[in-house]
């Protein structure tokens, strides 16, 4: 059999496990594109599934005051939610659902046995995901690849004469799963639980009271692929975690001997050959997902809760939003001789959900230029300067677009916090004119000083950006010794630290020629990098504002 | 609603179950703080832990859970005045809840379809004399954990808005819970929490095999699984409500106040939170165990979580505040 019509046997049997015990397994994550293909294999689920999309209000999932009814009649009138009627429920476009929306539905999940959840994952790049809070409670991940094979079997209403909890589990079993979880670095114990559930569904499926090799094989094979994160060494996993066989564990006593544990070596390759094939690559480092480097704007938010007052809208309650009390009884007042006229009940107020009018608030976070300035000897022997000049000129600007704006200097042992986060220009400019150069390179002590101030004003509210000035020679380490070696390795760890934190960045190289380990550096700061051998304080304005402009 | 898990058949995760038994003790305390990876049972020990727990004598209609009818708040319209035994509220608090849910708001419908000013009780109403539990705060608003933690050291909530001025009791223990990697939690706010925890998937495949087994003996044979862990569960039950009674009794001794202060300095935690949570945990930790007087292994025991969040974070300490803190316990209490 071909590995293509392969994963799609494979999204079958998920498909049919998942009609068997929907209560245990709780739903899958179908990761396609919108198609035929996917109408086939959503059409093959046992059920039918009310869709759900991730904007949907608190009031259409939880239940809730139905407005236009109530105005109507003048009683109180409950709309049902998604939530109050138990079944699967299908969450379209589930890459691009929200935490607090992931969140909702993770609880409901955990407090709702019967709630089952199908999340259609249209993602096209690796981190385009359905939430891990989402993912991680689902038991499979259905990616069938290619197109699917003619005749692909669509699932009976899965009837077998035994229910998946019947089937009789013995302690090897779990331990088997639990212990191949291990090997392939899967942390969380949610693993192994729906893995042993999955095992039960399919030993239900061929009639069968207790567990055979086969149905853990066929159980991890289908849970445990898209969960890994590490691939088991052999070596390693016969010294640290022994596989089952070898364990001599006082609950199993031997009971069948046909029933022999699975062979773990070779349910490890059969899971080996179904991980994804970016599996190492994700492994490698961590949070290169960004937008790349620069800052651009501060971000816009738009909230509802807080920032300055937009004027009020039509809208509707559901929840989330605040009425504007005022602007509704504005918008219902003309009304109100004809609605009396015309009302079969005579309330006080003749209100319609077309009056009603919700508060919007507009909260613009604003942005940060820190300057982090190097200003060792070497440095200032070269074009401390120009640095300066450039420095003020950006000053202007920032000034103009209201930016607040942070000046870090290094040199000697330390990096320095010349000035907190301002908007005063002339503060800024009459510290950067008295900066003395001389003195080391603790590029390292600078990343840190300008990873911490811009993880501070994040909490704040504000969009950092720091721009780093510097002509690259690190040459003292953290803990201020003159370690060349060692103030590289620093520099680099803090890098990418900060790249981890999400800080935008930008490299600009004042050297006298450009340096390899500087550029080096911007690459794991994820940040654009500008060298500029023999520029003046004005092209270098002119490169900044186009490398913060592009973002 | 389906059963919870029972608190006693939980496998491992000590540190956690230690911090929300002492936080049932005395709930002064402050609230319990949960960090670790997915499906390590941060959920789960919350909700056993409120099954655990005796029931709650309450006021039937009344919308904080009064337990004596004048202790009503006045703008309650009390339907039955019996007094009813309900089980500890254990509230969740969803994400993405707005400021008018938790706190309450002037209800909106009534406003509208009859013309009445009423004020229509939030969250915080619900959790009193209870948990409120926040699974991810970490990605929860800031303004609305602030205004939870206000709310939860002052034990009475304050909503002056659209008109209204009311008040009305909230004393709970906030239980929150979170995953690191998703986002930090504001110093200001770790702070706040009494006490911290970190969980790990055990690491040990044996205790991994364990929780998978029971978690299985749960589900499958449910009747018998309960009726084991019942038993268990009562025995925590009444050694909670022995600890409760002999806790007001517990010597503090003149040099274990010296201790914590003098661990405080060394490990630099800022203000004086860090002593007194220690040192209200410690005197709960001594009750617990039966003991009167306070000693400086409760201290020892109860440090970590106490103070853990409480140090000023060095980003390139790969090992953690906790294991700075054992450290300078040993320096400080040799």
């Amino acid at each position: 059999m071909s590995a293509l019509t392969d994963s799609w046997q494979r999204a079958a049997l998920a498909l049919r496990l998942l009609a068997l015990d929907p209560g245990s397994l709780r739903g899958a994550v179908i990761r396609m594109r919108s198609g035929p293909d996917r109408a086939a294999v959503i059409g093959a689920l046992p059920v039918k599934t009310r869709r759900i999309h991730p904007n949907i209000s608190d009031e259409q999932l939880y239940g809730g005051l139905d407005l236009s009814a109530t105005l109507k009649s003048g009683q109180l009138i409950d709309n049902k939610g998604i939530f109050s009627i138990s079944g699967i429920v299908a969450l379209t476009m589930a890459e691009r659902c929200g935490a607090d929306l992931a969140a909702k539905l993770a609880l409901q999940l955990d407090a709702d046995p019967d709630f089952g959840l199908i999340a259609l994952d249209e993602g096209a790049e690796p981190d385009e995901a359905t939430p891990p809070a989402l993912s991680e409670r689902l038991a499979f991940c259905i990616e069938p690849e290619g197109r699917m094979p003619p005749g692909w079997p669509s699932v009976p209403a899965g009837t077998t004469s035994i229910a998946p909890r019947a089937v009789a589990v013995n302690s090897s079993d779990i331990e088997a799963l639990t212990t191949l979880a291990a090997q392939f670095g899967i942390d969380s114990l949610r693993a192994p639980q729906l893995a042993l559930a999955a095992a039960r569904a399919h030993a239900a499926l061929h009639n069968r009271l207790h567990l055979t090799e086969d149905d853990l094989e066929a159980a991890a094979a289908l849970v445990y692929p898209h969960r890994a994160t590490a691939v088991p060494d052999q070596q390693d996993s016969t010294e640290d975690a022994p596989p089952p066989e070898q364990s001599d564990d006082p609950g199993n006593d031997g009971q069948d001997q046909d029933l022999t544990l699975p062979d773990g070596d070779m349910m490890i390759e059969a899971i080996k050959a179904l991980l994804p094939p970016d599996l190492l690559a994700g492994l490698v480092p961590a949070g290169t997902t960004r937008a790349a480097g620069g800052g651009g704007a501060g971000k816009a938010r738009k909230g509802n809760r807080r920032g300055r007052p937009l004027p009020s809208r039509p809208g509707r309650l559901d929840g989330q939003t605040r009425i504007d009390l005022v602007a509704t009884l504005r918008a219902a007042a003309p009304w109100q001789p004809m609605r009396r006229a015309t009302a079969a009940a005579q309330t006080a107020l003749a209100i319609r959900p077309s009056d009603i009018r919700v508060k919007r608030y507009q909260d613009q976070s604003d942005r940060l230029l820190i300057f982090t300035v190097d200003a060792s000897g070497s440095a200032a022997m070269s074009r401390l300067n120009e640095a300066k000049g450039a420095v003020e000129l950006l000053l202007g600007q920032a000034y103009a677009a209201r930016d607040h704006v942070a000046l870090i200097a290094f040199r000697g042992t330390a990096a320095e916090l010349l000035l907190p986060p301002t908007r005063s220009l002339v503060q800024t400019k009459r510290r950067l004119a008295t900066l003395p150069g001389g003195g080391g390179t603790p590029l390292a002590a600078a990343l840190q000083q300008s990873a911490l101030l811009a993880s501070q004003s994040i909490a704040r509210g504000m969009t950092p950006t720091v721009i780093l000035l510097t002509d690259g020679r690190a040459n003292v380490a953290l803990d201020g010794t003159p370690d060349r070696a060692q103030a590289g390795n620093d520099a680099e760890r803090l890098a990418r630290m900060m790249r981890a934190q999400g800080t935008g960045a930008l490299v600009i190289d004042m050297g006298a020629r450009p340096t390899a380990s500087l550029k080096a550096l911007a690459g794991l700061l994820g940040a654009p990098y500008l060298a500029l051998p023999r520029a003046d304080a004005q092209r270098l304005t002119g490169a900044v504002s186009a490398a913060l402009g592009a973002a | 609603m389906k059963t919870p898990f029972p608190f006693s058949a939980i496998v491992g995760q000590t540190a956690m179950k230690q911090a929300m038994i002492l936080t049932a003790i005395d709930p002064g305390i402050g609230g319990v703080l949960v960090f670790g990876d997915r499906g390590t049972g941060k959920s789960t020990a919350v909700r056993a832990l409120a099954a655990l727990l005796p029931p709650i004598k309450a006021v039937e209609s009344c919308p904080v859970n009064a337990e004596r009818v004048e202790d009503c708040p006045d703008w309650a319209e009390l339907g039955s005045k019996k007094i009813i035994s309900r089980p500890t509220p254990v509230i969740d608090l969803p994400l993405g809840a707005t400021e008018d849910r938790v706190v309450g708001a002037l209800d909106i419908e009534r406003a509208l379809t009859r013309g009445e000013k009423a004020f229509e009780p939030g969250l915080l109403a619900r959790a009193n004399r209870g948990y409120l539990y926040i699974d991810e705060v970490n990605l929860l608003e800031d303004h609305i954990v602030d205004l939870l933690l206000d709310v939860a050291q002052s034990g009475e909530n304050v909503v002056e808005r659209e008109g209204l001025s009311i008040r009305h009791a909230a004393r709970f223990v906030l239980v929150g819970s979170g995953n690191p990697e998703e986002g930090e939690l504001r110093p200001q706010l770790l702070d706040r929490f009494g006490l911290s925890v970190e969980v790990r998937s055990p690491q040990d495949i044996a205790q991994r095999v364990e929780v998978i087994r029971r978690r299985d003996a749960f589900e499958t044979s449910f009747d018998s699984f309960m009726a084991h862990y019942t038993d268990e569960d009562s025995r925590i039950r009444a050694q909670i409500l022995k600890a409760r009674r002999a806790l007001p009794k517990v010597h503090t001794p003149e040099e274990i106040l010296h201790d914590c202060a003098a661990l405080c300095i060394a490990l630099g935690s800022d203000g004086l939170r860090g002593e007194l949570t220690l040192l209200r945990a410690a005197r709960a930790l001594a009750a617990y165990q039966g003991k009167k007087t306070l000693t400086r292994a409760h201290l020892r025991e109860i440090a970590p979580s106490a103070l853990s969040h409480r140090l000023r974070r060095d980003p390139l300490d790969e090992a953690g505040s906790g294991a700075r803190v054992a450290r300078t316990l040993a320096e400080v209490l040799g």
